[in-house]
């Protein structure tokens, strides 16, 4: 089979996963108070890695990126669930999430939220799962 | 004090976690039973500290919030009955243990799995006894269902030990369900999930007409975990399990939790004639069927499976013929009859003691000769003198003879069988006569197996040659724990009162508290009343029964009279099998292989349940005067999807397929976009473009698209089911919109800013609102993602090959 002539997409793509890369970081981050957050954070990041599939084969990606995907997912689920045990030790009921104003040294006054680390369970999760199941069926072959 | 009574329950499930580190860092230098063992004795001692408070009456409460909104919490209660359940659990737990260090060799078994198992059961049981929720005892009733499975399948690579536990599992988890049924209507009726409670109002629960049918769910639970005929055959296929577990789950504790769950519940059921019958007749029906039928046993430890359910059966029935004396109030007459609900109390102790050692020695022989099997066993007197001195003191206090403890509960027993036959209430004239004749004829078996148990095994002439190994006398610390209860069982005849005062008056007034109140209720525990009918039934029991085994081969051939296809173990087996066989057949029917035909079964429930509600409920209402006025851009969107749709239908190769449908999806978040969803918008797009990628990856598998040809009724089907999918969609959409049963909740999350801190509702809902959803979500998501990776690629190797083919 010949090998097919894409060095447009190459080019770009090594552009692009970085632009959607910091996209998707800036999504889940802004979530807490404008549109974003984990799901779709997650999702934009699985988007970049499936760009990267499509454009180098899995194997490529798979030795550049050397995360196994299903535990990510696994522990996405763990912080998710452990953030509302963490509740419980504060003697408030499973999954309370609260949140608070501090000061930190460079970005001044700050909101720091327990519901964003719970959104970080919620994130790796999407993208374990979705990148387990594209890469479970894109190597079948 | 009151967290502390919680932690001890606790303790044993804490302590499992222990166990397969010390077993992996100290096998084999130091058994791992010597760490567990100081679980029991601890949580022994503790208990032993109640005594006296209970003694003098007072009950101890103490509770731990868990479930507050719905009521329920783990509150335990600690009075006579408890405390006598929960003394035996750790007594004898200790001993078992004790005895398992020998029994368990450490080089060979796994030990940490039985370790953790039979912590997992003791701190399960002793959950069940102290709890007064009864959804927290439901929750500790299946925690010793699943211990007890674990226990059975302890040697899971023996297929009996996986047969015998897969039918425990069956028949005593069945009869938790049907439990849990039954204290659901409990608590409807008592809009309580508290046992005291339900008591203090026990006058009100039986005019309810959800009365009975509660009654015969709960008492299937409790027969199905006591093996009360006809759910008793589990029990001699436990007996697969290691002997200590036999010991301890099989006849000391996990099968009294039935007699257990009655005991507490006869100041609610109590009285009643349905209650009355039901627990007596089956229990006395047990009774006799335990004992005929441990005659016939050759496995020693099958010969005490059978004693087991027939004392089981004998305690059961006295709770049911003692429940009576609720019937009449407080007075002369219902102390007679309370008399058998101690005497319930008292056999249960006293079983505990005879049958826990038995079950020991009989380990102890299997240990030592490497056989079980009556036939092979003979004239082990000279060898093993000890054993033999144990099994005297249990079996003849199983037999129930003088001087052993025996002999009192089951003169008790008699007199309370006796009772019923003068019994006027209930219409027991007729019946009433046959209990004690039944309870006769099955104390004379009682005796007969208990003589097999003793004489088959230790006189008569000694077998080596079927041996095939030197036989000697137990190693010391194997002897202790049944040396212990013999002991006891010889302390209890000549101290019964001491037992009396102390444990079993208190247990007595706990399961009778109204007539406790009035004072009337104090039994004396005698040896000697004389020569009354009860001591001529004994002698009776003792001259028949002598007869009857020293004739033992003259008559027991009318065993082989019984058709094996009638047995209950056969009934059970095949409806096993035909439950299989049949559900095989179903599921081959529908589950064709063929994606399409599940597609019908799911778009043609969906239109025969949605479209049947919208019938049923009228639901078809449309109120368009709310709706606002559709413009230019809409309107464009709208023609534009209309054609990707039709495009998709029309298509003929894959790719453009897909492609339409990926443009659809693109247009219908233009649609949120219009609409001010920012999230939605965004999560569709994102959702839109991983989608079409994972099409496109599987498009790659497809083969070429090829012009179906097909029967025009297969198009019409499929015409027919995807046009009242389409057409049932869009009216319930519409539908909604004009119907609004409730006021809208959006304004709660209005405030997302000051409750969560978040000035984006949409994620507010999700992470802190309801989070819960969220994770159960991620969760699901989750374990779809390994369900499509354990797919494709953990099949098993052969298909692989094959597809490569």
């Amino acid at each position: 089979m010949k090998e097919p002539n894409d060095v447009i997409i190459r080019s770009v793509t090594k552009v692009a996963v970085v632009i959607i890369f910091t996209f998707a970081i800036n999504l889940f981050f802004s979530g807490h108070h404008y549109p974003g957050g984990g799901f779709i954070g997650g999702l934009a990041f699985a988007s970049a890695i499936i760009l990267l599939f499509l454009t180098f084969d899995i194997e490529t990606v798979r030795k550049n990126i050397p995360v196994d995907f299903k535990v990510l997912a696994a522990v996405g689920v763990l912080i998710a669930v452990l953030t509302g045990v963490g509740a419980i030790l504060f003697d408030a009921p499973f999954l309370t999430q609260t949140f608070g104003y501090f000061n930190l040294p460079i970005f001044r006054k700050t909101e720091l939220a327990t519901a964003v680390i719970f959104d970080i369970g919620v994130g790796l999760a999407v993208i374990g799962t979705s990148i387990t199941i594209i890469m479970s069926i894109g190597d079948d072959r | 004090m009151s967290s502390w009574f919680h932690i001890m329950i606790l303790i044993p499930f804490l302590f499992a976690i222990a166990v397969p580190y010390i077993y992996k860092q100290l096998t084999p230098r130091i058994h791992t039973g010597w760490f567990v063992l100081f679980i029991p004795v601890l949580i022994f001692v503790y208990l032993f500290a109640f005594i006296p408070q209970i003694s003098k009456e007072n009950t101890i409460t103490a509770t731990v919030p868990w479930i507050p909104a719905y009521n329920i919490n783990f509150t335990t209660h600690i009075d006579g009955l408890s405390l006598i359940f929960g003394l035996l659990i750790s007594g004898i737990g200790a001993l078992v243990i004790l005895y398992s260090i020998f029994y368990m060799s450490k080089h060979r078994e796994a030990l940490h799995n039985f370790y953790v198992y039979l912590l997992l059961f003791m701190g399960a049981m002793l959950g069940l006894v102290f709890s007064d929720n009864i959804v927290v005892l439901y929750v500790f009733w299946e925690t010793t269902s699943v211990s007890s499975f674990l226990l059975i399948a302890y040697w899971y690579e023996r297929e009996k030990s996986r047969y015998g536990a897969q039918k425990s599992m069956l028949i005593t988890i069945f009869g938790g369900l049907a439990m849990l049924a039954g204290f659901i209507m409990l608590s409807m009726i008592t809009d309580t999930y508290s046992i005291r409670e339900m008591v203090s109002n026990a006058a009100d629960i039986p005019s309810h007409s959800l009365f009975v049918p509660a009654m015969i769910l709960i008492l299937i639970g409790a027969f199905t975990k006591s093996a009360q005929f006809p759910f008793s055959i589990w029990l001699p296929d436990a007996m697969e399990a290691p002997t200590p577990i036999s010991a301890y789950l099989h006849s000391a504790t996990m099968v009294k939790a039935g007699i257990y769950l009655v005991a507490r519940l006869t100041p609610i059921f109590g009285g009643a004639a349905e209650w009355f019958w039901l627990v007596s007749g089956v229990g006395i029906i047990t009774l006799l069927y335990g004992s005929v039928n441990a005659v016939r046993q050759t496995d020693l430890k099958a010969l005490l499976a059978y004693s087991t359910i027939s004392q089981l059966g004998l305690i059961m029935s006295l709770l049911g013929l003692g429940s009576a004396s609720l019937y009449y109030g407080v007075g002369n007459d219902s102390s007679v009859y309370a008399v058998a609900i101690f005497a319930a109390i008292f056999h249960l102790v006293n079983h505990s003691t005879f049958k826990g050692c038995l079950f020991m020695v009989v380990g102890i022989i299997d240990h030592e000769t490497g056989t079980r099997d009556i036939r092979r066993l003979g004239g082990l007197m000279h060898l093993m003198p000890i054993s033999f001195t144990l099994t005297v003191i249990g079996s003849f206090a199983m037999a129930g003879l003088p001087p052993f403890n025996g002999f009192l509960s089951k003169e008790m027993f008699f007199t309370a069988v006796l009772n019923v036959s003068n019994m006027s209430v209930f219409n027991a004239d007729a019946i009433g006569l046959a209990i004690p004749v039944i309870a006769w004829i099955a104390s004379v078996f009682t005796f007969v197996y208990s003589m097999i148990l003793v004489f088959k095994t230790f006189r008569g002439k000694n077998k080596p040659e079927k041996l095939g190994r030197d036989v000697h006398e137990a190693p010391i610390g194997m002897l202790i724990s049944p040396l212990v209860l013999g002991s006891l069982v010889m302390v209890i005849f000549f101290f019964p009162n001491v037992l009396s005062d102390y444990l079993l008056n208190p247990a007595l007034h706990a399961v009778l508290p109204t007539l406790a109140d009035a004072g009337e209720l104090n039994v004396k525990i005698s040896a000697w009343h004389g020569w009354n009918t009860e001591l001529f039934m004994t002698l009776g029991v003792i001259g028949l029964g002598a007869l009857l085994y020293i004739y033992l081969k003259k008559w027991y051939r009318i065993y082989h009279l019984y058709p094996d296809n009638f047995t209950l173990n056969n009934m059970y087996n095949l409806g096993l099998e035909k439950m299989e066989s049949s559900s095989k057949f179903i599921t081959e029917r529908y589950m064709t292989g063929f994606l399409r035909d599940y597609l019908v079964y799911i778009f043609s429930f969906i239109i025969l349940v949605v479209g049947g509600a919208m019938w049923l409920f009228d639901g078809f209402s449309f109120d368009p005067s709310s709706d606002a006025p559709a413009n230019f851009f809409e309107l464009g969107l709208m023609f534009a999807m209309i054609i990707t749709a039709i495009t998709v239908l029309f298509s003929k190769t894959r790719l453009t397929a897909i492609v339409a449908v990926g443009a659809l999806g693109f247009l219908v978040s233009f649609f949120f976009v219009l609409f001010r969803a920012p999230d939605l918008a965004l999560t569709q797009l994102v959702v839109e473009t991983v989608t079409t990628a994972l099409f496109l990856l599987c498009f790659y598998h497809l083969p070429q698209m090829k012009k179906e040809i097909s029967r025009v009724r297969f198009k019409a089907v499929n015409a027919f089911i995807s046009i009242g999918v389409g057409v049932l969609v869009t009216i319930v959409a519409l539908a909604a919109n004009g119907n609004r049963l409730f006021e809208s909740i959006s304004s709660f999350y209005e405030n997302s800013y000051e409750l969560a801190g978040a000035k984006n509702i949409v994620n507010a809902i999700l992470v802190d609102f309801r989070g819960f959803d969220t994770m159960l979500e991620i969760l699901v998501l989750t374990v779809a993602g390994l369900g499509v990776y354990t797919l494709i690629k953990l099949r098993p190797r052969r298909d692989r090959n094959e597809g490569a083919e």
